[in-house]
């Protein structure tokens, strides 16, 4: 099996210090919304300076560059052992060439090991498996703490909302879940929402559904006109980029639906921060290609 | 835009209103959760005694943080090895993690100003008010932006124990942009946008779906 320890090292500086132009775009897009002179404005011209010089000088868009998620996709009769290996070197040395900050510690004895790796979960690897005849495709989400401390989980019916089981019940918690979050999840922001599952698998697959382009939209029509009412309804709160106050609080919302207990029913909000770093690369033959 | 040279006199604190953007130069230090946690127990509520260079390093930070600024953020740092230290990214974190300190910390350090982001609750709001102090907002995430302002790495302390995020770093730092979002006068931009979001969500729970 081919080392790809090298080409591993490359989607991590990409993903660390080069913003998707998805993203980018938006944020752009967003500035003419706010007032000349707001310090909306402001923190929307510095987003940009930055993430410009970030790519130009190969350094971090964000100091906090988060949990590394790695979700491979490998072709029938892969060494995933061998694979774990390879993405754990190259985070390694990532973090050696101040690509990734050190950030594992460990949570009973406070110690950061100083590079980026930490037991069997950090990085966070899931692997799926593939036909033989597909390529290899890796995909990196760097999601810092900050906006991962806003996220929230609610167990539905919620009486103080008015929160019943279903998809009315679900709008109200995303829309506390926003509001309480004002600024400090570095907004503006992406939800990732997830309805169902277990609250493993729902906070899990709120994460996933942020792998996706912004703008794309769930292919069930009625999921799909929440996601859009959703980011239209949350910058009706005005919280504003850094909670500065302003008229761009959330980027985009992507909802997926899972399957739950009888006696559950959980919604998960992952809040994405601007900084939405994520990446793919795809292994074809000795080619790689990233985007 | 203003410019502001740190040290900070309370005359030109008290000059500072919630909703204005300015630019700091001058020496700070960072210094987040751990470094905050050490400060109360060692030397403030003394609930552990100091050990090690706990009090060599006490005496060297106090002398930046009289009238000085700290700054909420762990940056990436070049030059580990070397010891030829460079900051790479260097954007604020999250602040109300500090909250439970931030006032004494103030108060026993004499600090000027506190820069983080996502702001902070009426403790530290009340220790600015009493200090008198600011709490100035930079931007969340633009880390290779703001490491540009920093001329110079003074020093490190708590390198080894706390690790690179953790670890007190003095900084030069020139035109730092921040926006003040809590003020000496008792005003603070977070809780008067925390109340007027409250009112449109309790609105936007009403509407029929």
């Amino acid at each position: 099996m081919r080392d790809l320890t090298n080409e591993i090292l490359e989607l991590i500086r990409r993903t660390s210090s080069s913003l998707p132009k998805d993203v980018e775009d938006r944020l752009r897009a967003s500035i003419e919304k706010e007032e000349p002179g707001s310090a909306a404005r402001g923190a929307l011209e510095t987003i940009l300076k930055n993430i410009e010089l970030s790519r130009a000088n190969s350094t971090p868009i964000c100091q906090d560059t988060g949990t590394p998620i790695f979700y491979v996709h490998y072709p029938e009769g892969t060494s995933t052992r061998k694979l774990r290996e390879q993405i754990k070197t190259a985070l390694a040395e990532a973090t050696k060439r101040s690509y990734m900050r050190p950030n594992a510690v460990d949570a009973i004895y406070d110690k950061n090991t100083g590079n980026n790796l930490g037991g069997d979960d950090f990085p966070s690897i899931h692997f799926e498996e593939v036909d033989a005849d597909q390529p290899l495709v890796i995909e990196l989400m760097l999601k810092g703490g900050g906006c991962e401390n806003v996220g929230a989980q609610y167990s539905l019916p919620d009486n103080k909302l008015g929160a019943g089981r279903d998809l009315a019940g679900v709008r109200k918690v995303v829309l506390d879940a926003v509001q309480k979050a004002q600024g400090k999840g570095c907004a503006p922001g992406i939800l990732g929402v997830s309805i169902g599952g277990d609250r493993g698998s729902s906070y899990i697959k709120s994460k996933e559904v942020l792998f996706s382009k912004m703008g794309t939209r769930n292919e069930d029509p009625k999921l799909a006109e929440l996601e859009e009412r959703l980011t239209k309804e949350a910058n009706e709160m005005g919280i504003g980029p850094m909670g500065f106050g302003g008229q761009t609080t959330v980027l985009d919302t992507k909802i997926t639906g899972l399957h739950r207990l009888p006696a559950s029913y959980f919604v998960s909000v992952s809040y994405m921060c601007w900084a939405y770093r994520r990446r793919k690369m795809t292994v074809k033959g000795q080619e790689v290609e990233y985007d | 835009m203003r410019e502001i040279n740190i040290p900070i006199n309370d005359e030109i604190i008290r000059s500072l209103h919630v909703g204005e953007p300015v630019e700091l130069s001058g020496v700070m230090l960072t210094g987040r959760d751990a470094v905050h946690k050490w400060m109360i127990e060692t030397f403030i509520k003394k609930t552990r005694e100091p050990v090690g260079d706990d009090l060599q390093v006490y005496e060297e930070i106090r002398k930046y943080l009289q009238q000085g600024v700290l700054y909420h953020c762990g940056p990436v740092v070049s030059g580990l090895e070397t010891r030829e230290y460079k900051f790479v990214a260097a954007g604020p974190t999250t602040s109300i993690r500090e909250e439970p300190y931030q006032a004494d910390v103030m108060k026993h350090f004499n600090l000027k100003g506190v820069i983080g982001k996502g702001g902070m609750g009426v403790k530290t709001l009340q220790g600015c008010v009493d200090a008198p102090g600011v709490y100035f907002h930079a931007v969340g995430g633009a880390a290779t932006f703001l490491a540009q302002t920093v001329q110079k790495v003074l020093g490190v302390y708590k390198l080894e124990e706390f690790g690179v995020p953790e670890a007190m770093w003095a900084i030069e730092v020139k035109n730092f942009p921040v926006v003040v979002t809590m003020d000496s006068h008792g005003q603070s931009k977070h809780s008067l946008l925390e109340e007027s979001s409250r009112k449109v969500l309790d609105d936007l729970l009403t509407r029929p779906y």
